[in-house]
Order: structure tokens, then C-alpha cells, then sequence
């Protein structure tokens, strides 16, 4: 198929960007979206211009560094899916794609499409841990028993892979379901209840300290999320940080 | 504590919680109103007391006031908060793919409400203020049907109202239960909240509707 | 012993780790303090050892190319983790997953080393719960265990499809708590470009910042290596894309020896390569060979339908099919160790009966699982004669609910629905066994350089067991190195921090600042992933699942006029100082285009099959591996002089006193 991609092109994070508009032709439905971007690439390297350049990297949907607003959403059209898990045959001949890097005063452009995530680093520094030390004389791991529904729903909220798609769908560019997937994830857990109130505080805080907006409960985050992480995990927040803040 | 205050999430808690007394005081409100399409006298009745007792006018007014006030004032700085924090904007943004419309349009449902509330308050309000405190008419504890029904004879502002309550729908519609969510309510009752939440936004905007009809369809003849 | 020494405790094997731990030298609180480690990768081998070292009290200094160090390849893999905790009560022991490891690896593995891994397996999970991480549970709150290859107990722990992912977290959230202590810096998005040696220790690496370009000086009193493993050479491989050998092989080139470079994992449960464009293969886990079974047609003339698409799977009668793996290996069947079940697939393709357009690929069919637990799930909730959409039904939950991520991630890529039609696999590379050499102590041959994780030759000899790599990653980084390293540190308390500026560091810049000035001169019209891909092919083709003399000495002649071919005239556009995602994989290819010839050099002189090494020219009458322990029961080490065909072998030799030497059997 033959496709007219509107790709974003910036230099790096001083310089304005634009639009830049490329036509492809040879587009197989087989290819993922990042290898048909390999294709576009190739041809730029092959006439001396800089290819374009967009985070990635295991291409199967789990290392959360690929990203890209396709068409106004990230991810692209399909759901719980990645962008490199993403196939063409998704689209037909003759498409125009609008390719664009995940908008977020916090997310800055680096270059093209890539995009500084580490917001979220910092997020998950301020608190997004159990303060256990690694040193391996820890009790039995059978001495705590989990309930089994509590287990799965802390391993649901902890498959959140980082990629920030919530921030990129939020009209507001709001993480606070990233942040309330961690949150949740050591919520649910025994082990993560004793430091529960300064780990949401903390993490709540820096999460404001980076700019992001704030969630007006429109869930979508909830449909591009390529994990399906659920919004029940922001209202756990919610709940975590109001009975924190008031008990605190 | 303090977080509390300045937090994201302690934001969005104060916009539910005034929300949610908001919904309350609509259902006090359509509660009388209804009344003058079935009994004036009970109308009026009612009219009264909220127009004459001193703790709804000294204690509830007041609070009223100030509970609109914060609603659309925060509503106002999240608004602006969320609109910086995309920082430069998508060329396309496919929205609607993920979230329906009511909830991505709060701000103008709720500003084309605020809007016909300076519109209702001119009406009512302002009416009753010079009525009781600049003109110091006396107490009249049966003008209320007949001031309310003659209000809805011009054919402008029955449409008027009419449209701004299909607004408050739309605001009610994604509003209601999105504040359960704000205060962290978000459980096994949570489907239930929606259904409610659906059949509220529909009900209470459309009992309005009809007394609004109702009465601009049957002026009182003298 | 050569120059190669091993450092294993002398001792009974039980007590060897506890004895050494005992024997070693500590540096006391106050002096760590005092102490700079570099960590690159920060993968499970790297973000454990990195936590653990701030926490003891080193100051730590993290790199890795990624964004974050949450997104490094640890975190694809799916199955689980083994741990010898005996749970189940099925008679797992240390001394049993030792067993396993040992003979999983074909005898070509360290006995104290893999004993250790079997001892520190159980701390692993007690440690990682003690985190957060959300294994898999049973109803009344226990762990839950699956089984995977090459094992007879059941010992693999498990978070969903997702356990590296979720092991890999939570050495990210111990690592982020040491970096809010302030313990770690870490530096994102920045490659090590070379080791600095100082007074032949190493003491520092030059960075790259891949966001500016700009080239660092980083001094420490050691530097661990734990950059993962260098499937990528082959182009194709389950490996993310920039998964590299740079650090390991800047290392090589400095004087640390590689070793075993040959022993490559090809994993038997990958989706098809379906055509030209294709960038990275992916994998379907070893999990799904519990309930999956292996097969292919017959009859010829049944494989050609099928490849014509003129017939589907599905319409295939059960006594026309051929389940190779049953048939060759009832014991095991089709959970048959990763290289025995990958060579069976490539011997059923090649004799054509492959099963997709390009004829590598062969059936891994959940029909029967489905039967099988549709009628027990209906028998448990009490429906007497469910009708067949009904078992259908509850046998496909059932499924979902153990596979569901694994089945929507193939219908995603392949457009097939995997519980109505068998899904279709082949045989990709996955991982490399082996690596930089490291004595008992994870040190190189380097004083001062470690090695951790799948970047050292390790502990799986020439194959590895499913679900050992995270044991592997995890046991070096939280409960070995830690400890080691201070043996070798605690003669640096009163060293002082090291200066960037000495003429070494110097050196060492300029090297790498006319590397890059002369990858970006190329005046040629390939671009960078031509000669990946070209390298690719010729892995492949030469060094892949099987091998032969021949093929491997054309290998080696072919890659060295490839990397001629690719100074000249590969073509890099952009500059140097900038981001440039180009010029990133222009350095990591070109250490693939050396590694790629002493990787063939070593398979051509290991004249034996071994686990993932087959030599065409070395098996039984049946097709199964000949290996040669009188002649090659020994690691081979290499020694860098100059170009990869000039690199010179070093022995080490193995040492089996607990285990007796046997030929593998799965039958």
C-alpha cells in the first residue's frame, strides 16, 4: 500500500518543529508501524537525509519505550497494544497518518519523535518502593500468604509498563494513572502497607512537581493503555491519599 | 496536611465535594419547583419559608453562594492548569476515540450553565433582593406561583432555559459519578452509581424542562 | 590451569559458597563510603548489583542506553524464574536444580558456580517478595510454581507472562530507593563507549550521552559490566533492538577474555519470520509447552497442501500428524530442554515439512489441552454431559486464563486466532551463554572489571534450562557480587577517588572521539542496518542451529570482508554531537562484525556438539549431539590480539568431583 505520512520533525529540544510530510509506498500488512518507519528511514539514510528518529526498543510490547500519537491517539488505533505491536494492515492503501511525539509539558521533545519520559523516574523515586534491603535475609516467601484476589489485582496494576500513553490520551496530561498503578500495586500488597501513607504522599507530590495536569475522570487513559490498566486504581489513590492526608 | 490543600487530588475532591452539594441542592430545587405545576398553593407555601427563614436565608444561601463560587472557580484553575500541562498542542487529537464528549467538555457545559445562572439569578435572585431589601415590600406569601409562571411567558426565555438544562444534563451526565471516583469511590457499587447517575442527568433536567413548558403553555389568564 | 584461575573454594561443594564468604575480605561501613562502582546495564544482573552496592554504601554510578533503566531486556522475559524452594513437595532440592543446570548446560558449566546459583535461587524469592513482586498465588495465598523444560519437578515461579517484567521492577524500585538516598546516580540514555584502565586496573569508563553526543569521563574504583547478551549479532533474535556487545567487547579488547562465544541459545518457540522487512522475532514462552504440543504433517504431501493453503491444520486427521517430539523423546516429550527441541524443529523443516509459506515453521496446538481442560473444568462444576462447544468453551478459559496475554500478543502479530487454529512457531536465537570470563568472584581477567548476568559466560554451560537466565541475573547482582567485590576493594579504602584527568583517561577519549570521526567519514552509500542484516544472513546461515567446518571457515573469511566493506563505506548521517540514532547502531554493529568471526573461530575449533553447539560433523546415527569430553571438557577462553582471527585460546578446564558425565538422554 502507499501511505502519506505527516511526521513531526525537530532538531532537539531548542528548536521549533514542524510537520513534515513523506509518501511510502511498498507498505506490506505484515510490517508493524515501527518497521514500515525502518522502510521511510532506509529510503532518508539512502538520499543522505537524517532519518526519522522515535524510541524503541524490544518491539513486543513490554519494555514501554516505544511511543507515538498516530492519528491522534497514542499507540494508534487499535487497543491494548503498543505502537511496535501495531500492524499495518490496520490501515489501507491510499491513508494519510499523522505521526506525532506524546504531548506533555513534562514529556519535552528531545529530538523528532522522542520524547524525556523520566518524570516518571522521578515519580517512582520518590516513593515507588518498598524500603526492604536487598540483602536476602528476608522472611520465608510463603510466610506471607496474599489472598489470591489481592495478589492478581496488585499484578494487574503492576503490569503498567511506563510508556505514557495515559499522559498522551489526557486531555489534561494527567499520570495519574501511572502513578496510581504503583501506588495500588504495593497498596494491595501486606508487604507494602507500612510505609503506604508517605509512599502516596511523596509520590503524589512529585507527580504535581512535574507539571502534569489533573484527572477529570474521563477514562481515557484507561482505553489506550496498552495494559488496560484500570481507573480503579485511581480512585485507590485517591483513597490512599485522602485517608493519608488525614490521619497525617 | 498541607498537601491537602495544594495537591492535585485535594483539588479534584473539593470540585466533587461541591459537586455533589450542588446535586443536592438540585434536588431540593426541582422538589418545590414541581410543585407549581401541581398544587400553586403548596408552591407558594414553600416559596415562603426558603424566602423568609432566617436560617435558610442567613446560613443555607450563604453557602449555596459560596458552593457555586468554588465549584466554577476551581473548575476554572484546573481548567487552566490542564490546558498548560499538554504543553504545545497535538496537530491532530482523536479525543473522542477514548472518551465521550460530555467528559471532555465540562468546562463548557459548566460555563454555559454559569452563563444562564447570571441569567436565573437576575430573574429570581435579584428580583427577590430588591423585592424584600431595597423596596422593603412587605411579606406576600402568594406571589411566587404567579411570578413564577408569568417569568416563562416570553417564548426567548423558556428556550433559553430549556437549552441550559439539556447543558446541565450533559454536565450531570459525566459530573455525578466522576465525583464518586474523585473521593476514591470506586467498588462494586460503581455500575450502580453510573445507572443512577444516567437516570438522574436525565430526570431532573427534563422535570425542569416540562415546568418550564408547562408553564409558558399555560400562562395564568386574569 | 594455564593462566586462567577459576578461584573456585576449595571444599565440599555444599559449603564452597559459605565457606568463601566467610574467607573473603570486607571493607568495613565507614570505607565504602569512600568507594565509587560503576554499574553499566541495569538490567536484573545490573540494577540488583547496583541496589545492593548503594545500600552496603559504595557510591554507585548506573548507565544504560535505555531511557530508564526499567526498560532493559530483562523485562521481556515471560515464563518465570526457578528457585529450588520445594513447594510442591515433588523432591526439588539445591543438589537437584544443580543436577539439572548442569546436565541442561551438556557438562560444560562450572560446578561451584551453578551450586552457588542453586543455593541462592531460594533467597531470590523470598527476597522479591519481601519487594513486591506479585507472583502468582494459589487460593489459599501461597506461591504458585509451573514447570518448564529439561526438569522433572515443578520449580518455576511465575508473575502472569510477565515475570522478568515484573522481577525487573522491583530491582528498578530498589535501585530508585537508593537513588532518592541519593547512593546511585544514574545516568539514562548514555552508552559506555570503553573501559579505562589505569596501572592495569580498571577505574573508570568514556560515556556517550546519547541525547547530546557529549563524550564523559567516569572514574570508579571498579566497574561492573552487566550488558546482557549478544544475540543481536545474528541481526534477528528475540533480543531488543539495542540490545549490543559494546561494553562486553570494549572490555575483550582491554584484556578481558571471551569465552564460549559459540554457545548460543536458538529458542524452539518463536513466531515465524514473516518477510523481508522483519526487525526482531518474539517470543512465545517455554510455558506454553505444558499444554502445547508439537507437530507437524505426516505426509508430504499433506505439509505441501498446507503450505498452499489449501488445507488447514485443523482438518488434519490425529494419525496424520507427526509429533516428533513425543515420538523421539517420550520421556520428556515436548518439554524436551530448548536446543534438543529446536533442533527438532529445524530437522522436520529441512526435510520439508514445514508448515508456512517459507517453510520454517512447525505446530504448537492446544486443541487437547483445550479437551483436556474443558472436561475436567465441566466435571468440577458439576455438568454432567457438556456438550463439545461446551468443553470447548471452558477449556478455552481455562487456557486464557493461563496464556491469555500470550495468545493476544500472537493473534496481534500473526492475524490467526490461536485457540481455533494451532499456532505456528520456529526456532529463534534468544540468548548467548556465553560471554566475558569471570572467575568464581564475577571478575574478569580485567583486575577490577566484573561481569554479571547473561554479559559473563556464566553458569548454563553450552545450553540454558528455561527460566534460569532471571535466576542467574538475580543471584549475581543482589547475593554475589555485592559480596565478591568487596574481596577485591577492600585494597582501595585508602586509594582516594580517582582522577579523570590522567593521561589513560585522556587516551582512552581520543580513541573513542577517531572511532566516531572515522564511522561518520564513511563515504558510502549502506546504510547501517544493510550491514546488519548482511551479518545477520551469514550468522544464520553458517552459525546457526547447526554447523559445519566448511560453512564456518566461509563464515569467518565473509565477516572479515564485511567489516572491511562497512569502515569504508557505511553511511551515517547527522553529526556526531547530536542525538543520532544512527550512529548508536553503527557502533554496536561493528562490534558485532568482530565479535561475529571469533564467534565462528570458536565454533569451528570446538569439535564436538555440545547443547546449542552442533557440529554437523559430531552426532549419533539418531541425529542427537556427540559431544567429546575427553578433548573439549573445557571453557575456552580468548584472548584479544588484534584482529578476532588472531585471537588466542585459553583453557580452563572443568572440573566434575559431585557429578558423574554422562550423555544427555531426554528419551
Amino acid at each position: 500500500m502507499k501511505l502519506t505520512l505527516k511526521i513531526w520533525r525537530q532538531k532537539d529540544a531548542a528548536s521549533k518543529g514542524q510537520i513534515v510530510d513523506y509518501i511510502l509506498d511498498g507498505v506490506e500488512g505484515d510490517m508493524s508501524f515501527l518497521e514500515m518507519l525502518d522502510i521511510l528511514n532506509e529510503e532518508l539514510v539512502s538520499k543522505g537525509e537524517e532519518p526519522v528518529e522515535f524510541d524503541h526498543d524490544c518491539r513486543e510490547g513490554i519494555c514501554g519505550t516505544c511511543s507515538l500519537q498516530i492519528n491522534g491517539e497514542p499507540h494508534g488505533p487499535d487497543r491494548l497494544i503498543t505502537t511496535c505491536q501495531l500492524h499495518m494492515r490496520k490501515f489501507k492503501d491510499g491513508d494519510t497518518i499523522v505521526i506525532e511525539p506524546f504531548r506533555a509539558k513534562a514529556f519535552p521533545v528531545i529530538k523528532d519523535l522522542i520524547v524525556d519520559r523520566s518524570a516518571f523516574d522521578r515519580i517512582q523515586q520518590a516513593g515507588g518502593y518498598i524500603s526492604v534491603n536487598t540483602s536476602g535475609n528476608t522472611v520465608d516467601a510463603n510466610a506471607i500468604p496474599i489472598r489470591k484476589e489481592d495478589a492478581d489485582k496488585a499484578m494487574d496494576a503492576a503490569t503498567c509498563i511506563g510508556c505514557g500513553a495515559c499522559v498522551a490520551a489526557c486531555k489534561n496530561a494527567s499520570a495519574m494513572l501511572f502513578t496510581s498503578a504503583k501506588v495500588s500495586q504495593f497498596a494491595l500488597l501486606p508487604q507494602g502497607q507500612v510505609e503506604a501513607a508517605e509512599r502516596v504522599e511523596n509520590m503524589v507530590r512529585q507527580m504535581d512537581l512535574e507539571g502534569f495536569g489533573n484527572c477529570t475522570n474521563t477514562g481515557a487513559c484507561e482505553i489506550e493503555c496498552p495494559k488496560g490498566i484500570s481507573l480503579e486504581n485511581i480512585a485507590r489513590m485517591n483513597r490512599e491519599y485522602l485517608s493519608a492526608s488525614i490521619k497525617g | 496536611m498541607s498537601g491537602l490543600i495544594k495537591s492535585s487530588i485535594a483539588r479534584k475532591v473539593v470540585m466533587a465535594l461541591s459537586g455533589l452539594f450542588l446535586v443536592i441542592f438540585l434536588i431540593l430545587h426541582v422538589t418545590i419547583n414541581f410543585a407549581s405545576v401541581i398544587s400553586p398553593d403548596f408552591f407558594n407555601e414553600a416559596s415562603h419559608f426558603m424566602g423568609y427563614n432566617p436560617l435558610v436565608q442567613y446560613l443555607m444561601q450563604p453557602i449555596l453562594i459560596i458552593g457555586v463560587i468554588v465549584h466554577f472557580v476551581m473548575g476554572f484553575a484546573l481548567e487552566l492548569k490542564n490546558k498548560q500541562a499538554r504543553g504545545i498542542s497535538y496537530v491532530k487529537y482523536n479525543g473522542g476515540a477514548a472518551a465521550p464528549w460530555v467528559s471532555r467538555n465540562m468546562i463548557y457545559s459548566g460555563l454555559a450553565i454559569l452563563a444562564f445562572l447570571g441569567l436565573h439569578f437576575y430573574d429570581f435572585w435579584v428580583h427577590e433582593m430588591t423585592y424584600k431589601y431595597i423596596e422593603m415590600n412587605p411579606e406576600n406569601p402568594t406571589r411566587y406561583y404567579a411570578e413564577t409562571v408569568e417569568k416563562f411567558a416570553p417564548f426567548w426565555r423558556t428556550i433559553i432555559y430549556v437549552i441550559s438544562f439539556v447543558l446541565l444534563s450533559l454536565h450531570l451526565w459525566h459530573g455525578f459519578a466522576s465525583s464518586f471516583q474523585s473521593m476514591g469511590v470506586n467498588n462494586k457499587y460503581t455500575p450502580a452509581i453510573k445507572s443512577f447517575t444516567k437516570i438522574f442527568a436525565v430526570v431532573v433536567p427534563l422535570a425542569f424542562v416540562f415546568i418550564a413548558l408547562y408553564h409558558h403553555l399555560n400562562p395564568i389568564t386574569h | 590451569m594455564g593462566i586462567l584461575d577459576s578461584k573456585i573454594p576449595s571444599g565440599p561443594l555444599a559449603d564452597k559458597w559459605t565457606k568463601h564468604k566467610n574467607e573473603i575480605n570486607l571493607v568495613n561501613p565507614a570505607n565504602k563510603r569512600n568507594i565509587d562502582v560503576i554499574v553499566v546495564g541495569t538490567g536484573l544482573a545490573g540494577g540488583a548489583a547496583a541496589a545492593t552496592l548503594a545500600e552496603l554504601g559504595y557510591n554507585v554510578k548506573t548507565f544504560c542506553y535505555q531511557d530508564s533503566p526499567r526498560r532493559a531486556h530483562s523485562i521481556a522475559a515471560q515464563g518465570g524464574i526457578n528457585a529450588a524452594k520445594n513447594y510442591q513437595g515433588d523432591g526439588d532440592s539445591f543438589y537437584r536444580l544443580f543436577y539439572d543446570t548442569i546436565k541442561g548446560g551438556d557438562y560444560r558449566s562450572r560446578e561451584g558456580n551453578v551450586y552457588r546459583l542453586a543455593e541462592e535461587s531460594a533467597n531470590i524469592i523470598d527476597q522479591c517478595v519481601a519487594q513486591g513482586v506479585p507472583f502468582a498465588r494459589e487460593y489459599g495465598g501461597l506461591l504458585d510454581n509451573r514447570s518448564f523444560g529439561g526438569v522433572l519437578v515443578s520449580r518455576t515461579f511465575y508473575a502472569k507472562g510477565q515475570t522478568g517484567q515484573q522481577l525487573l521492577l522491583g530491582a528498578y524500585a530498589a535501585m530508585n530507593r537508593q537513588i532518592n538516598r541519593g547512593k546511585i546516580q544514574s545516568y539514562n540514555r548514555h552508552e559506555m563507549m570503553d573501559l579505562v584502565l589505569v596501572d592495569g586496573k580498571a577505574r573508570g569508563i568514556i560515556a556517550r550521552d546519547l541525547v547530546s553526543g557529549e563524550i564523559q569521563r567516569h572514574s570508579a574504583h571498579a566497574v561492573v559490566l552487566a550488558t546482557g547478551g549478544y544475540g543481536n549479532v545474528f541481526f534477528l533474535s528475540t533480543n531488543a533492538m539495542g540490545s549490543n556487545v559494546m561494553a562486553a567487547w570494549r572490555a575483550h579488547k582491554k584484556g578481558a577474555f571471551f569465552a564460549n562465544p559459540c554457545y548460543t541459545q536458538i529458542h524452539p518457540t518463536c513466531i515465524p519470520v514473516s518477510g523481508e522487512h522483519q526487525s526482531k522475532l518474539t517470543l512465545m514462552s517455554e510455558s506454553l509447552r505444558n499444554d502445547g504440543r508439537i507437530w507437524v504433517p505426516k505426509r508430504m504431501e499433506d505439509a505441501v497442501a498446507i503450505r498452499e493453503g489449501k488445507l488447514k491444520p485443523t482438518q488434519l486427521a490425529e494419525e496424520d500428524r507427526d509429533y516428533y517430539l513425543e515420538r523421539r523423546y517420550p520421556a520428556f516429550g515436548n518439554l524436551v530442554p530448548r536446543d534438543v527441541a529446536s533442533r527438532a524443529a529445524k530437522e522436520r523443516c529441512d526435510a520439508g515439512f514445514g508448515v508456512n509459506k517459507t517453510g520454517e515453521a512447525v505446530y504448537l496446538d492446544f486443541a487437547a489441552a483445550i479437551e483436556r481442560y474443558g472436561r475436567e473444568k465441566a466435571l468440577t462444576s458439576g455438568l454432567k454431559d457438556p456438550s463439545k462447544e461446551t468443553v470447548t468453551k471452558l477449556g478455552e478459559e481455562v487456557i486464557e486464563a493461563k496464556y491469555g496475554n500470550l495468545f493476544q500478543m500472537y493473534e496481534k502479530i500473526v492475524d490467526e486466532n490461536p485457540y481455533k487454529t494451532p499456532m505456528m512457531i520456529y526456532p529463534a536465537v534468544h540468548y548467548t551463554m556465553g560471554g566475558v570470563w569471570v572467575d568464581y568472584n564475577l571478575q574478569t581477567t580485567i583486575p577490577g572489571c566484573y561481569c554479571a548476568g547473561e554479559a559473563n559466560f556464566s553458569d548454563h554451560g553450552a545450553n540454558r534450562l528455561g527460566a534460569s537466565a532471571l535466576m542467574q541475573g538475580l543471584a549475581d547482582g543482589y547475593f554475589v557480587l555485592p559480596y565478591t567485590i568487596g574481596d577485591y576493594l577492600a585494597d582501595d579504602i585508602r586509594t582516594g577517588a580517582i582522577p579523570t584527568d590522567s593521561p589513560e583517561f585522556e587516551a582512552a577519549e581520543n580513541e573513542v572521539r577517531s572511532r566516531l570521526e572515522k564511522l561518520m567519514s564513511g563515504t558510502g552509500i549502506h546504510s547501517v542496518d544493510y550491514y546488519h542484516k548482511k551479518l545477520g544472513k551469514i550468522m544464520w546461515n553458517k552459525c546457526g542451529m547447526s554447523r559445519n567446518a566448511k560453512e564456518l571457515e566461509e563464515a569467518i573469511k565473509e565477516i572479515a570482508e564485511l567489516r572491511k566493506d562497512f569502515w569504508e563505506n557505511v553511511k551515517i548521517p547527522g553529526a556526531a554531537d547530536s542525538k543520532n540514532q544512527e550512529l548508536e547502531k553503527a557502533g554496536r554493529v561493528a562490534d558485532f562484525l568482530e565479535l561475529g568471526e571469533l564467534f565462528a573461530k570458536d565454533a569451528l575449533h570446538r569439535n564436538e556438539s555440545c547443547g546449542g553447539h552442533f557440529r554437523e560433523e559430531y552426532q549419533t546415527e539418531e541425529g542427537e549431539a556427540l559431544r567429546d569430553d575427553k578433548n573439549f571438557k573445557y571453557v575456552a577462553a580468548w584472548e584479544y590480539k588484534g584482529e578476532p582471527k588472531d585471537a588466542v585460546l585459553h583453557k580452563e578446564e572443568l572440573v566434575y568431583e559431585n557429578i558423574e558425565l554422562k550423555t544427555r538422554s531426554y528419551k
